[in-house]
């Protein structure tokens, strides 16, 4: 008996990032029935991501329990960082990854206290890879500091079009710079017309009081909802 | 660059189609990719193209279709393609719009050669 060789079209129609996909939408249900809201931030290397949590962190203090999951190339820098303000935060090195993936996540996730309120992931800074991963988020955040120029929103359009914040950072750097508000906001709202933007500085404190009030008001729908 | 990954990922379930269909070779995968899916075409072929090397895909050919971003107006049920990523509908300027097609990333298909026993 020979073999006879056959060709066979096969139909698959699956989603590339289907399994992250998966994996992302179970940490959000096992994040949910604990009452945890999950921000994801965005930004290039820089923006200040870790700088805005370090200020969330000294803010949130009082009145909510926080713990943050760093993703970085390498070192433990960010989550030493973190620490230091008093919270208790995971370091991921990704060894050359450009982004974190929801499987990341989940291998850290059961080391997180329950009982906390607000769990913040800083993704890899970078405007483009990340930015394709769902990774069991509630709220995605993107950072566009002031020097990196208000042409950002439009270069880099998915890291827009998919976050639910944009937070500009930096805004005590204004008045040395050629950056225009207005025209970041505009060219950010025709990408994400549903976008809401926050102008900041870790600096000075502007901007923060309401960018907090807004990831309160957020848990508080949350907590409303899985009640 | 996440090209690589997603490959990678890609190549998983190649291998798990090919073994459920008992083929020894793999000739063609065709994926649809969408504008705003995030990845790159050209980086999507180097990735597989590196990938493919001493597998049952080495001599398959990459087929890409590159999905234009569709939307759908709520408010006044227009369908416009987005060129230059201003998401507000082209006919009556509305805000509220339905992605119909565009940030997909999908394996669409592959060819197989399959080996089977020859009726004598």
């Amino acid at each position: 008996m020979g073999l006879r060789m056959n060709k066979k079209e096969v139909i698959v129609l699956q989603d590339l990032l289907g399994t992250n996909k998966k994996i992302a939408a179970e940490i959000r249900g096992q994040l949910e029935r604990r009452g945890i809201l999950a921000v994801n931030l965005l930004s290039s290397p820089g923006a200040g991501k870790t700088a805005l949590l370090e200020q969330i962190a000294l803010r949130l203090k009082t009145r909510a329990k926080m713990a943050v999951i760093e993703g970085d190339i390498e070192t433990e820098l960010d989550a030493e960082r973190i620490r230091a303000k008093g919270v208790p935060a995971w370091q991921i090195t990704t060894g050359g990854a450009c982004h974190l993936e929801a499987k990341m996540i989940a291998k850290v996730l059961p080391g997180v206290d329950p009982d906390i309120d607000f769990l913040f992931i800083e993704n890899v800074g970078n405007l483009v890879c990340p930015a394709s991963y769902e990774l069991g988020e509630h709220l995605r955040c993107v950072l566009l500091s002031t020097p990196e120029g208000d042409d950002k929103p439009k270069k880099y359009p998915k890291a827009f079009t998919t976050s639910d914040l944009l937070v500009l950072t930096k805004a005590d750097l204004l008045p040395h710079l050629p950056f225009d508000v207005e025209k970041a906001k505009t060219e950010a709202l025709e990408l994400n017309p549903k976008l809401k933007i926050f102008v900041t500085s870790a600096v000075t404190g502007q901007g923060l009081d309401e960018l907090l009030d807004y990831f309160w008001a957020m848990h508080q729908e949350l907590q409303s909802c899985h009640a | 660059m996440h090209e690589l990954s997603i490959v990678s990922s890609l190549f998983g379930t190649l291998l798990e189609k090919a073994r459920e269909h008992n083929a020894g070779k793999i000739t063609l995968v065709k994926l649809k990719v969408g504008k705003l899916s995030g990845v790159v075409p050209e980086l999507l072929e180097s990735a597989f193209d590196m990938y493919k090397k001493g597998t049952i895909a080495e001599n398959a050919c990459l087929e890409i279709e590159e999905v234009p971003l569709k939307i759908r107006c709520r408010a006044c049920g227009k369908e416009t393609e987005i060129t230059n990523y201003t998401f507000f509908c082209g006919s009556c300027g509305s805000p509220d719009l339905e992605i119909l097609q565009g940030t997909e990333l999908f394996l669409e298909k592959i060819e197989l050669e399959i080996d089977e026993p020859s009726s004598p």
